[in-house]
């Protein structure tokens, strides 16, 4: 595994496990008319489209595509 | 009365047209099996969005969802952008692309084909058709039982159900027969844009009836406090997680939606498509589940069996937007239906009908695979008018059922030492698991995990998905390729 392969497969991780705020567990706060995990929420399915964007222009094909070595 | 006119007007006015958008795909497609089930892998970015998107959309958008959304809070907007927005977007790339890529070089049409040739084997190749027909055949019964039902809901039964799920079912072979893959991706691109559309009209329509989303949740947590808190109820973190992941992975193996990774125009439209994902799915999700949780504070009383959100648009909207919104939830329907009834007869046609049958011409491929199309949407209507319960449990758990294959397909795709004893062994084992869970009433359906029971239990799915994989890399270690493999058709293939 490259080192490129390795880093975006770790922001893949990343992206995965906080799309949900489990840290706001139980939590029933609500913030401009909405629960405020809905919020986290909309806000880092944002950050996931700019990331998969950023991913797609400069790193598309690794660990996909054979030969490239990133 | 005259109301029942109106909505049926509306919802015949909408199927015309599809229907003529069906059409003028139809002038456009030549008569070859390639332009039939895959446009001639010539779809551009719009078209390939949407297309998936409604696709991936069921009755659950406007239905299901909303239903749970009403009754255990609307968590599963965090389940929807987990699977569809993130999970699905990174398999999009890891499987969907790799698959264009081999599909591209090697001209596969279907699943079973681009395993088929990898491990030599027709047998692999009808056993992946075979187990992708199971879980397929009960899912389109199950859309047909849906618009049958919401039309029949939805005129007080001036449409009985027969009727309803009949001509949509007659409906749909009409324009997917005639039109193949490009009328399907085209309609599908207009049901999308409808559907997006009517979801946030009838949020701006309820909230400024109610006096803003401040107000509509401040009604919620007085009437349901733990609407508005993240987990309880039915929501535990391994509930989140298992849901999210087995479908992600269902989704991608559904014949329709795998189909979509032949028929990308070039690598960039891919990649334009994938950045839209998590966007799409909170434009659409956010909105219409919301609206299944605020109804729980409104006030509206939906029953055991009853859909809530037409319940809550006839309490604010005037009848003709609310039967515009049962329009696009039938959209939604037959955007699912018409896309597995092509993708079942491409499947159906040239991994089974074109093994079994010499000397077959391009041409007569196509032909039978729109005949393939009437026969599927037949036979599944039938079913639906008797509704077998072994049918519409398996038509439940189809999701399931198709994530059990995903693991040994990403497995073959990436690594060269797997081996044919090793995928029947994956996908053989994982699927008589999970029918097991399914079926077995001595079989549980879910697990807790020993070392983190707090987390709640684990479902069967994703255990045998786990067990798909243990089995297709633990038996390919102890295997040697057969004759007839050839683990260099899926390597170093670059897009250029």
């Amino acid at each position: 595994m490259t080192r490129e392969t390795f880093v975006w497969s770790a922001v893949a991780v990343l992206l995965v496990a906080l799309a949900v705020p489990w840290f706001w567990w139980g939590s029933s706060r609500v913030v401009a008319g909405l629960p405020v995990w809905v919020w986290w929420h909309v806000g880092w399915m944002g950050l996931t489209a700019v990331v998969f964007a950023v991913f797609a222009r400069r790193a598309w094909g690794v660990g996909v595509e054979g030969g490239v070595d990133g | 009365m005259a109301e029942t006119g109106l909505q049926l007007g509306i919802i015949v006015g909408y199927l015309l047209l599809a229907l003529g958008v069906g059409l003028v795909a139809y002038r456009l497609t030549d008569r070859t099996a390639e332009d039939y089930f895959l446009a001639s892998r010539t779809l551009g970015t719009v078209v390939l969005l949407f297309t998936t998107f409604a696709t991936l959309l069921s009755a659950f958008t406007f239905f299901g969802g909303p239903n749970i959304a009403y009754s255990a809070g609307p968590e599963w907007i965090l389940v929807m952008g987990l699977m569809d927005g993130v999970l699905f977007g990174i398999l999009w790339y890891v499987i969907g692309y790799k698959q264009w890529l081999v599909g591209k070089a090697n001209g596969y049409v279907t699943l079973g084909e681009m395993l088929g040739d990898r491990f030599g084997s027709r047998r692999l190749r009808a056993l992946v058709a075979g187990v992708s027909l199971f879980w397929l055949f009960p899912y389109v019964m199950l859309q047909q039982q849906g618009a049958g039902t919401a039309l029949a809901a939805l005129t007080d039964g001036a449409v009985p159900y027969w009727l309803g799920a009949g001509g949509i079912t007659l409906f749909m072979i009409v324009y997917v027969a005639l039109s193949g893959m490009r009328g399907v991706a085209w309609t599908d691109t207009l049901q999308g844009l409808f559907m997006l559309g009517m979801v946030w009209a009838a949020v701006a329509w309820i909230l400024s009836a109610v006096g803003g989303p401040g107000a509509a949740t401040a009604e919620l947590a007085g009437a349901a406090p733990g609407h508005v808190t993240l987990g309880g109820g039915l929501y535990t973190p391994a509930y989140v997680l298992s849901t999210a992941v087995s479908i992600a992975f269902g989704v991608t193996m559904f014949p329709q939606v795998n189909q979509r990774f032949f028929v990308a125009g070039s690598k960039k439209v891919l990649k334009r498509t994938f950045a839209l994902w998590p966007v799409l799915v909170i434009l659409l999700f956010v909105p219409a589940f919301m609206l299944g949780a605020w109804a729980q504070g409104l006030g509206i009383a939906a029953g055991e069996d009853a859909n809530v959100l037409p319940l809550l648009l006839n309490e604010y909207t005037p009848a003709w937007f609310a039967a515009l919104v049962i329009a696009g939830a039938m959209a939604a329907m037959m955007s699912s239906s018409d896309s597995m009834l092509l993708s079942g007869s491409s499947y159906l046609t040239r991994d089974v009908y074109r093994q079994a049958v010499a000397g077959v011409t391009d041409r007569r491929e196509a032909l039978v695979g729109r005949l393939g199309v009437v026969v599927i949407a037949l036979v599944s209507f039938v079913a639906s008018l008797f509704q077998p319960g072994t049918l519409i449990e398996i038509g439940d758990t189809a999701f399931g059922g198709f994530a059990q294959l995903a693991l040994p397909v990403l497995v073959a795709l990436y690594w060269p030492g797997t081996t044919r004893t090793g995928m029947y062994a994956g996908v053989g084992g994982s699927q008589l698991f999970y029918l097991a869970s399914v079926f077995l009433p001595f079989v549980p359906a879910s697990y807790v995990f020993p070392l983190a029971p707090g987390l709640g239990g684990w479902s069967a799915s994703v255990v045998g998905m786990a067990l798909g994989l243990v089995l297709t890399v633990g038996v390919s270690t102890v295997t040697g390729h057969a004759a007839g493999e050839d683990a260099a058709v899926y390597r170093g293939r670059s897009a250029d």
